[in-house]
């Protein structure tokens, strides 16, 4: 029995992961019908300047609340900084293109990161100085850690914020309803770019948040193709709780990172990936909105 | 239907000509597809005689997965052929090393080892660590008869490709029976877990022969999990592994893998030494792992605390000219490269069969990893050592005789 | 009575191509040319069959990887066996072998595409996308986890009977057999139902028939092209099939122009040879090969959304044309 909490905590600290890079999947999907490739990779640029930043102020051998701080803030502003310059420079223009010009340019984006990524860090693993020392928590026979708690916790105050911005702000609102049209949004005064660009400024944050937190997740060790699998099974979870949805995002992604702990523990581990992207296929032959989304049928 | 035709009619005209054509220029057209043919008929290998510098191909992973692996072992292939230009070559002629990165990626080793051997005209081959890319490449070294050394490719089956596939380091069913042996024999464990990469040859390959030999002596597993190489969650094995109380876990992984399985190992109150290969050998592995890692052991192939004059001198070399030490891969690069060059002067020529012949002959070539003597399997026969981490350093522990 | 005739003749042909191709081939190439022409024609094979479905029928597929497995360890696993049952086969049963290994790896690769091809295919753009995302990645998955097939570890020892003269034949084949059915009237129909899928259905084309023969017939083109490279180096590794490869067959289609047999081929041999050709400038050139391909996807999308080609062809007939536009004028 033990051992069966102690897998179940396993995988609420996986899935929350899952979960955290999921919402900014969500958020850009909503806003902009457009499946962005190119996340998970911005939460990889996003754990390399939270290396950056940690190692230059050798946070280390020296973890404090202030650097632990200033690193999690500085992975969230660089990760906002190039979610809003690939909007810009790329999704932008090809915002009259067709949805598969799009796709294509978020495929291509991705492997730019990716690769372009082992070429500017290095193709070496690396690893993020420990900002918050990571002390182990026995709680009877559960065995947490610090950084498991604090993965928990952000991404759950993260959600809750979104859906705070997202519900009940004014921007949010001018957020939902150019989600819903963008064209209509326009005619009623919304500036669309602004907000297009909020999106994206907004969910790449997240996932630089994610990158810190992910590098946390496996102790500190991160290397350019970090992004490539979480990405996936993000991406899978985002479609299980209904892509567009806050909360389905956070669902998909902690029924995702509890399943795949299952999996690993009870069967050969390669089983792992065949379970999440059966789940996928299943979700969309049965119920393509998703766990807690709404399906709308395409217009003529 | 007629028209639909058109194009095969094409094609069997482009056919006709073509196999005229061939006719003239190929007078002994008998035989023509014999798989062995492939690579050598038709193209005679056209390598340079004499003058010029002698060119030894290396291939390797400098990017990908395992860069690190492909950088040590260049590193001491780069200092051996240093000294041996320094020395004055080898049968008056200069040795370059011209090096192809296979990115850490099977269809890309295969793709360069060609380019090695029919573009470049090498003369030898030198590489991979990975045993699955030694593997896949290794036919296309035995049908053009261009010698290959792999420095660190542990795996039985690579020089059962052919005779003119040789390597410089033990064998894994020998390396896995050190650790059982030691873990038996030094540490007196009775009850071990196994956790395994499936995705990797020479990792499936130690679980096997460890687990095999620790029932042998009277030792009993406990769990045997996987995972797959890159994976970065192992809580799910290690809570399983955890729940059957073993005193060890032997963790035949590459250390990029290792250095996280101990850290969360320690994190779910799973404080039992970990066992492992030369796969561990990397100093990379203590900055990743740190701390939880301090009390393990692991079979390399050699120490660089070993007082022995030869090694000293390496390491002092190589410490001078990369301002780090050597880890067990760079030892072997240098002694691959070396055991290759001794092989050449004694053949005193640099032609495929020559070499090859030379290189089986190699017996107690002093390297810096021990003494090696290559046996009839084309295998090097050395002892291997155990080493302990402590603190951030690998410390000799014993030597396993073979 | 005289289909049979050209059939037989047709095999006859194409065993004596594959010789003379083979032995002029190997006249002219060192052995790592050989490999690239080699890579080029299967690449070939696929792309023009991807294009099928992602240019023409306008369903975008991420999941040709898994079919392009399928077939590779199909014939794979299927002639190593018949090899060791029967041992080393003569030239000619060689060839059959080949052939035969081709069709069944391209029937399996089709079965499988059906499968696939009717539940996605309800399922519109981006979903179509990863649902065959995710099934590709099933696909390998359920590779890895066979042991009998080596599992993750690859499956070694296969005969090696592909050569590039096969590759150019099969290239040649896949982009004759395409542009006869684009040329065709499912071919039209295939362009219907990308430009307006409820347009197409008005006018009375069965567009999920259309849809799912499309997926099938491309599926089959590559579990052909699997066949091909399972035979190429003697060895496969499950990661070779990694969703970025269907990636890398999509950049090479969109790289030619989408929708154009001559733009996919194109892309299939330039994205083959480019890394080559940068090695060839600087060694550590083709250690961008990545970067290069993405930031050359990224460009082109933005630049000339509709690839170097835009769906144009180059034909013969189509140069005579284009010649006499540009000459004709003044003599005429």
């Amino acid at each position: 029995m033990s051992t069966f909490i102690q897998q179940l905590a396993n995988g609420v600290s996986l899935g929350s992961i899952y979960a955290l890079i999921a919402l900014g999947y969500t958020m850009v999907f909503g806003v902009l019908k457009l499946i962005n490739f190119a996340h998970s990779d911005v939460m990889m640029v996003g754990a390399y300047v939270a290396f950056f930043v940690a190692t230059g102020l050798n946070a280390g051998p020296d973890p404090s609340i202030a650097s632990a701080l200033i690193t999690f803030l500085a992975a969230m502003a660089g990760a906002a900084a190039l979610g809003i310059a690939i909007e810009r420079l790329v999704y932008r223009p090809l915002r009259s293109a067709s949805r598969l010009s799009l796709l294509i340019a978020a495929m291509g984006m991705s492997l730019l990161l990716e690769y372009g990524g082992q070429v500017v860090f290095g193709p070496q693993h690396r690893r993020v100085p420990d900002v918050i020392t990571d002390e182990r928590i026995v709680l009877g026979d559960l065995n947490l850690t610090v950084h498991k708690l604090i993965i928990l916790g952000v991404s759950v105050v993260l959600m809750l914020g979104l859906h705070f911005f997202v519900n009940k702000t004014r921007t949010g609102t001018a957020m939902r309803a150019v989600s819903q049209n963008v064209d209509a949004a326009k005619l009623m005064g919304v500036n669309t770019d602004f907000i297009i660009g909020l999106t994206f400024a907004i969910g790449s944050a997240l996932a630089g948040a994610a990158g810190l937190l992910v590098a946390f997740h496996q102790q500190g060790d991160i290397d350019p193709l970090m992004g490539v699998y979480p990405g996936l099974k993000a991406f899978v979870a985002a479609v299980l709780g209904g892509i567009g949805s806050i909360y389905g995002a956070m669902l998909g992604g902690l029924l995702i990172g509890v399943a795949e702990t299952f999996v690993a523990a009870y069967l050969p581990s390669s089983f792992r990936d065949t379970i999440t992207f059966s789940i996928l296929i299943l979700v969309l032959l049965v119920r393509p909105a998703g766990l807690l989304g709404k399906f709308k049928p395409e217009k003529v | 239907m007629l028209n639909r035709c058109r194009f095969p009619i094409v094609l069997a005209f482009s056919a006709l000509f073509a196999s005229f054509a061939c006719k003239k220029s190929n007078p002994a057209p008998d035989a023509p597809r014999t798989p062995p043919a492939r690579d050598g008929v038709g193209a005679p290998p056209a390598r340079p005689v004499a003058g010029g510098d002698i060119v030894i191909g290396e291939f390797g992973s400098m990017t990908g997965a395992t860069a690190t692996f492909g950088e040590m072992t260049h590193r001491g292939i780069e200092l051996a052929i240093e000294e041996v230009n320094a020395a004055g070559g080898v049968l008056g002629r200069k040795v370059r090393v011209l090096l192809e990165d296979d990115q850490s990626e099977t269809p890309q080793a295969v793709s360069a080892v060609k380019k090695l051997i029919h573009q470049d005209k090498v003369v030898a081959v030198l590489g991979e660590v990975a045993s699955k890319r030694s593997i896949a490449a290794a036919p296309i070294a035995q049908r053009a008869k261009v010698p290959m050394v792999s420095p660190s490719s542990t795996n039985p089956e690579l020089t059962e490709k052919g005779d003119y596939i040789f390597r410089v380091c033990f064998i894994d069913p020998f390396q896995g029976t050190v650790m059982a042996k030691f873990a038996r024999n030094t540490l007196k464990f009775d009850k071990i877990a196994v956790l395994r990469d499936v995705k990797n040859d020479y990792s499936v390959g130690l679980a096997n022969f460890f687990t095999e030999q620790f029932k042998a002596l009277g030792g009993t597993v406990t769990l045997d999990k996987s995972y797959s190489e890159g994976d970065k969650d192992f809580n799910a094995q290690l809570t399983a592994i955890k729940a059957t109380a073993p005193q060890g876990i032997f963790v035949p992984g590459y250390y990029t893998d290792v250095a996280i399985v101990a850290q969360q190992a320690k994190k779910l109150g799973l404080s039992v030494p970990l066992l492992g290969g030369d796969g561990w050998d990397s100093e990379k592995l203590w900055e990743i792992g740190g701390e939880s890692l301090e009390g393990s052991y692991f079979s390399n192939h050699y120490s660089k605390d070993d007082q022995s004059p030869r090694v000293q001198k390496f390491v002092t070399a190589f410490k001078t000219k990369y301002q780090k030490p050597p880890d067990g891969l760079a030892a072997m690069g240098y002694d691959a490269a070396k055991v290759l060059v001794d092989a050449m002067t004694r053949a005193g020529a640099t032609d495929g069969k020559k070499v090859r012949d030379a290189l089986a002959k190699t017996t107690k070539y002093a390297g810096v990893t021990g003494d090696i003597t290559i046996n009839e399997k084309r295998d090097a026969v050395k002892p291997a050592v155990v080493l302990k981490v402590t603190k951030g350093q690998f410390q000799y522990v014993e030597t396993i005789q073979p | 009575m005289r289909g049979a005739a050209i059939k037989l003749g047709f095999l006859v042909v194409l065993v004596g191509a594959a010789i003379g191709i083979d032995f002029a081939l190997r006249e002219i190439f060192n052995p790592h040319w050989l490999r690239l022409i080699e890579l080029a024609g299967i690449h070939v094979v696929i792309a023009v069959g991807l294009n099928l479905i992602n240019g023409y029928c306008g369903q975008f597929s991420i999941g040709h990887a898994g079919f392009w497995a399928i077939g590779a360890y199909a014939s794979g696993v299927l002639l190593t066996v018949a090899e060791q049952k029967w041992g080393t086969p003569s030239a000619v049963v060689e060839i059959l072998l080949l052939v035969g290994g081709m069709a069944i790896a391209a029937i399996l690769a089709g079965a499988a595409g059906l499968l696939v091809g009717i539940p996605s295919l309800r399922l519109r753009g981006d979903y179509l996308a990863i649902a065959t995302l995710g099934f590709g990645e099933i696909i390998r998955n359920v590779i890895v986890n066979v042991d009998a097939i080596g599992g993750p570890r690859g499956y070694h020892g296969i005969p090696v009977y592909t050569n590039a003269a096969w590759c150019i034949i099969v290239a040649a084949l896949a982009i004759w057999f395409s542009r006869n059915l684009v040329t065709s009237s499912f071919g039209r129909a295939l362009v219907a139902v990308r430009e307006d899928e409820v347009a197409a259905e008005a006018v009375g084309i069965n567009t999920t028939r259309v849809k799912v023969i499309a997926f099938v017939v491309s599926a089959m083109m590559t579990g052909a092209a699997g066949a091909l490279y399972a035979h190429l180096d003697g060895s496969l590794d499950p990661d070779t099939f990694k969703f970025t490869k269907s990636i890398e067959f999509i950049i090479m289609i969109t790289v030619g122009g989408l929708g154009s047999i001559t733009g996919a081929v194109f892309g299939a041999i330039v994205l083959t040879l480019l890394p080559e050709l940068l090695r060839e400038i600087h060694p550590t050139l083709s250690e961008y090969r990545m970067v290069i391909y993405s930031a050359l996807l990224i460009v082109i999308v933005l630049v000339r959304p509709k690839g170097l080609l835009g769906n144009r062809e180059l034909s013969p007939s189509a140069g005579i044309a284009w010649l006499r536009r540009k000459f004709g004028k003044g003599t005429a």
